[in-house]
């Protein structure tokens, strides 16, 4: 074990030695925490009085507050910089084994993106535990639960966290692990442990590309690192800079890039490997929280941003064509937002919403605005993860463990005003409307495509926030407004999870407000939808554009220096203030991404950023509250009004009914993958083997069994008559004799004669050993 | 290290092996025993190329990896086609060959 | 070498334990996760006895695909995953004897063959490349005899476990 140096590097004469602190140096905890409470709750959570679920909780708060520390001298870290200094990440590196001089190495790469994403995992994963704590109250499987829940915040703060791609992949697995455990996690439904088994297989699809785009990166960077930064081709760091020093071969770049998207798709539940989402929502709800506003969806988006190096150049961002991160973006963008106006079942909305997000995000990457996708990923995760617990709020307490909004939802408002009031602020922010949220983000990425020249692609944004805004209005009407339908009014008769054996709860009166264990976080969560906007608020000036300071790296040439000691070729030897963005502390002067960065390396790409401009923010805002007007008219005539010209509209209309046919089919994927896509592989091949064995392998039995018939009848006649039958009979005699003696042995039982066998043959070998000297 | 420290934690998987064989019923776990079996050589193969320095254990090594694969792969095959005859796969259960 | 002293006597601890409580815990799945235990202790076993390409296939084919057709063939033949009182048989207790014999006859021979000669202490570790030019050169004949058992054990099982 050696602890590899804190790296504070300094770039040219602007030098500075950045501020560190022991939240950043021993950020590795983070993970650690949660890691140790999953072995704890396992080991002895049932013991404990509250099942282990404490354990969970504590954990996830120890978490936040190092995250928070860690977040808090990160920003210390950047202040102390210098006007384009590149502020190098907290790194530490051990080596755990060493074979033929290479070390294998295990670390910490802290800046100011893992510091973003750990904080707001950590934060989402407190109160979606807390949350749990009274959703899943009575639970069979409540300590399995709290633990796989936990080992899930593991894996994702392990991943965000990581040095190197391998550790990444560790993490990334993790989450895929424990994912499948929570999304079956009531898996004696048959649904639910189908859900779980189809997202497992499908992210597995995905995940092949990650291995060979790990291995495609390491086999191409290695030499290149090792000899420039003394890293190996595994390092996060090591993998940025090769590919930013104009040396790897573009077609090269070019795989690795399209393997590691192939994962993203899978992962972030991108077109066409989108499926597995919505059908994910079989778990418990506090699951789907979790995984599908900050963690497991983001983690594709996380490895885009993270590796953005290598998307940048491979896919030629910027560049002038659209390049493959923004169609499949786009693509899931519309389809997924279409997809949502078809669902009954309020969390479906949310998980294409989801999608859709998702693809927010994916196309701010895939068009060169990082900060404002990165960003998204922030804000999205609070306004997503209140709707959903939302949603569980009013199953829980309102419906009856129902999710269905046409048949068990309506008139909610009047009974949850505190999950109406969070409910209502999320949905804003998640349509976009200013000042919540999602409009500094998302109207940020809309507006920086357009500027870096993909004006296609920034209608396809404004028509996607059209969709959000109607489809979100559409759920609001007929969850919170119009006449209580079903269980909402008091029905009883079915409880969709009433066989979970969490009936503690389904013995209300009828529809009412959850405790404060449910509505503490969603208020908390309100709060965030509704303020954390704010802290990267470009219409308001530069000077609150705090994320973009805290978490965009700085494009400024890095002189290239041995992270690892040793005689290292330092490549900017002989040109020590070869950066002059550091001298002329403007941004846009800086070579990386866009030429061969000279006397050094570049960690990340030079980026635009669009101005802010009213005039775009107020044509954003007409449309989405065109959407917004348009869904309450048509939802509240066709659902409260109960209107003749649309009711029924979609069996009139031969057009209308293919497109909702389309739509509830989801446009047919499904039956692609489970009918087209698994019997053209399956079924060829056991139909080969079928008839491999029937011609091939009888075919030869058949040619030996009519030579030996031939044979035998030779040998018949002549040999066994006379000679062998007389010696038969005599031995046969004895055998019989001999075989009643030993029958009891033969009992036909396998093992008993496994242990006879055994111990014969270990006897005879005692034996054999003994004798033998 | 002692060449035999392997050899003889090698010798005790091999005997725990054995038991499992012995003992067990459940054919899924008379499988799982077969394993440790595998293992326990595999152990030996490879302390027996680093005492030799050679190369040919290891060689050997993944061979017996792959047969495990095949056994074990054709294995649970027969399992499964024993479970669907009899809904059992206890093996005291496969007793019609009884002489 | 001290430290992968203490590295070897932990990991077989660990191992021999695993292997116990494989054939004799009462719950199928949790004989499957004790295996890889002992698994991954061999494969750690490998690496300390340099053999590091052995190790890595030991963890990609016994612990990533062996492990999961065990798990999928406990949960194919069985309904309930648990504790289960019927998994060992009347003869369980022969094969307490039967197993200190095998172990017996070994650690004789053992000992009387090796008593404690040391393993070479520079072994370098054997270079990947070694290996493969030993597979696909002398060992070749066994190669193909073993890519040959590895069709047959596709067909064959595909035609086992098929439905109809």
């Amino acid at each position: 074990m050696m602890p590899a140096r804190a790296i504070a590097a300094a770039s040219g004469e602007a030098a500075h030695l950045l501020e560190g602190g022991w939240f950043l140096d021993h950020a590795w905890i983070i993970p650690i925490v949660p890691a140790v409470a999953f072995l704890a709750i396992l080991l002895v959570g049932r013991r404990l009085p509250m099942k282990g679920s404490e354990l969970g909780v504590a954990s996830m708060v120890a978490s936040l507050v190092l995250s928070a520390g860690a977040a808090w001298q990160w920003i210390g870290r950047v202040g102390s910089a210098a006007e384009g200094q590149f502020v190098e990440p907290v790194v530490h590196t051990w080596s755990w084994w060493r074979i033929a001089g290479v070390d294998f190495t295990i670390g910490q790469h802290v800046d100011g993106l893992s510091v973003l994403v750990a904080l707001v995992v950590a934060f989402i994963s407190t109160l979606v535990q807390v949350y749990s704590l009274e959703y899943l109250r009575g639970d069979r499987r409540y300590t399995h639960f709290f633990a796989a829940l936990t080992l899930f915040s593991a894996g994702m703060l392990t991943m965000v966290l990581a040095e190197d791609m391998i550790l990444f992949l560790l993490g990334w697995e993790i989450m895929g692990l424990c994912s499948f455990m929570l999304i079956g996690h009531w898996w004696e439904d048959g649904a639910n442990s189908r859900a779980a088994l189809k997202a497992f297989f499908t992210v597995r699809t995905g995940d092949v590309g990650l291995l060979v785009g790990i291995a495609t990166l390491f086999f191409a960077a290695d030499g290149w690192t090792r000899e420039t930064l003394g890293l190996s081709g595994f390092s996060i760091r090591g993998i940025a800079a090769w590919a930013l020093s104009g040396e790897p071969d573009a077609t090269v770049i070019t795989v690795a890039a399209i393997a590691l998207f192939v994962a993203c798709i899978g992962k972030s539940g991108q077109f066409p490997l989108h499926t597995w989402l919505p059908d994910a929502m079989a778990g418990p709800t506090p699951v789907s929280s979790l995984l599908h506003s900050s963690t497991m969806v983001v983690a594709g988006v996380f490895l885009v941003a993270r590796l953005y190096p290598v998307f940048f150049v491979g896919f030629d961002v910027l560049g002038p064509g659209p390049n493959p991160v923004m169609v499949i973006a786009a693509i899931t963008i519309v389809i997924a937002a279409a997809l949502a106006f078809v669902q009954t079942d309020i969390k479906r909305v949310l998980a294409y919403s989801t999608v859709s997000q998702l693809g927010y995000m994916m196309l701010g990457l895939g068009a060169g605005a990082w900060l404002p996708a990165v960003f998204h990923v922030f804000t999205h995760a609070f306004f997503k993860a209140c709707l959903f617990l939302g949603a569980g709020s009013i199953s829980h307490s309102a419906s009856h463990h129902s999710f269905d909004m046409k048949r068990d939802m309506g008139g909610l408002r009047r009974h949850m005003p505190v999950t109406f009031a969070t409910w209502v602020v999320s949905t804003l922010a998640l349509c976009g409307v200013f000042p919540f949220s999602g409009f500094f983000s998302k109207d940020e990425i809309i507006d920086n495509v357009g500027n870096n020249g993909y004006s296609f692609f920034m209608w396809v944004g404004l028509g996607g926030a059209f969709l959000t805004a109607a489809y979100m209005t559409r759920a609001t009407w007929l969850t919170f407004f119009g006449e209580p339908r079903g269980a909402a009014a008091g029905h009883h008769g079915h409880d969709a999870h009433g066989t979970h054996g969490d009936d503690a709860h389904g013995t209300h009166a009828g529809p009412h407000e959850s405790g404060p264990l449910i509505t503490v976080p969603l208020a908390i969560l309100a709060v965030l939808a509704l303020g954390s906007g704010l802290l990267n608020a470009t219409p308001f000036g530069a000077g609150w554009e705090r994320i973009k300071d805290w978490v965009e790296p700085v494009a400024a040439v890095v002189p290239a220096e041995s992270h690892a000691g040793g005689d290292v070729r330092l490549v900017a030897a002989a040109a020590p203030s070869a950066a002059p963005t550091a001298e002329e502390g403007d941004h846009h002067a800086s070579p990386c991404g866009t030429q061969t960065p000279e006397g050094g390396v570049c960690y990340a790409p030079q980026l635009a950023h669009a101005a802010f401009k009213w005039s775009k923010a107020a044509l954003s805002m007409a449309i989405v509250l065109a959407g917004i007007v348009l869904s309450w008219l048509l939802t509240s005539r066709l659902f409260g009004a109960r209107d003749p010209r649309l009711v029924g509209l979609t069996g009139r209309s031969r057009a209308l009914r293919a497109g909702h046919r389309l739509l509830v089919e989801k446009y047919y994927l499904d039956a692609l993958y489970e009918r087209v896509v698994v019997r053209a592989i399956v079924g060829p091949i056991a139909r080969a083997a079928y008839a491999f064995n029937q011609r091939g392998l009888d075919g030869v039995i058949h040619a030996v069994a009519a030579a030996a018939r031939g044979l035998a009848r030779v040998t018949y006649g002549t040999l066994d008559q006379r000679i062998v039958d007389g010696t038969v009979n005599g031995a046969g005699a004895v055998a019989h004799r001999a075989g009643a003696a030993a029958q009891p042995a033969q009992s036909g039982r396998v093992s008993q004669y496994g242990a006879l066998l055994f111990g014969a043959a270990a006897v005879a070998a005692l034996v054999l050993v003994l004798t033998v000297t | 290290m002692l060449v035999n420290q392997f050899l003889l934690l090698g010798a005790v998987l091999f005997a725990i092996g054995v038991y499992g064989v012995v003992a067990r019923k459940n054919a899924v776990l008379v499988l799982m025993s077969i394993e440790l079996i595998l293992n326990s050589v595999n152990l030996n193969l490879l302390a027996f190329a680093m005492r030799s320095g050679t190369v040919d254990g290891h060689t050997f090594a993944l061979y017996v990896i792959a047969v495990a694969a095949a056994e074990v792969g054709v294995g649970l095959g027969l399992v499964l086609l024993v479970y669907r005859n009899r809904r059992s796969i206890s093996v005291d259960d496969l007793s019609e060959m009884r002489g | 070498m001290v430290a992968q002293q203490i590295g070897f006597w932990v990991i077989a601890a660990a191992m021999v334990v695993g292997a116990l409580r494989v054939v004799t815990t009462r719950n199928v799945v949790h004989a499957a996760l004790w295996l890889v235990v002992v698994l991954s202790g061999a494969a750690a076993q490998y690496l300390l006895l340099a053999a590091e390409f052995v190790a890595l296939t030991q963890v990609l084919v016994y612990i990533g695909a062996i492990m999961v057709l065990f798990l999928f063939g406990t949960m194919l033949t069985r309904a309930r995953i648990g504790r289960e009182q019927d998994l060992d048989n009347s003869y369980r207790l022969l094969g307490v004897p039967v197993a200190l014999v095998v172990f017996a006859a070994m650690a004789i021979a053992l000992w009387r063959g090796f008593g404690d000669e040391r393993l070479p202490e520079d072994a370098r570790p054997v270079p990947t490349s070694a290996v493969s030019d030993q597979i696909f050169g002398p060992y070749l004949l066994p190669f193909w005899a073993l890519s040959f058992v590895l069709l047959a054990a596709v067909v064959g099982a595909i035609v086992l476990a098929r439905k109809d």
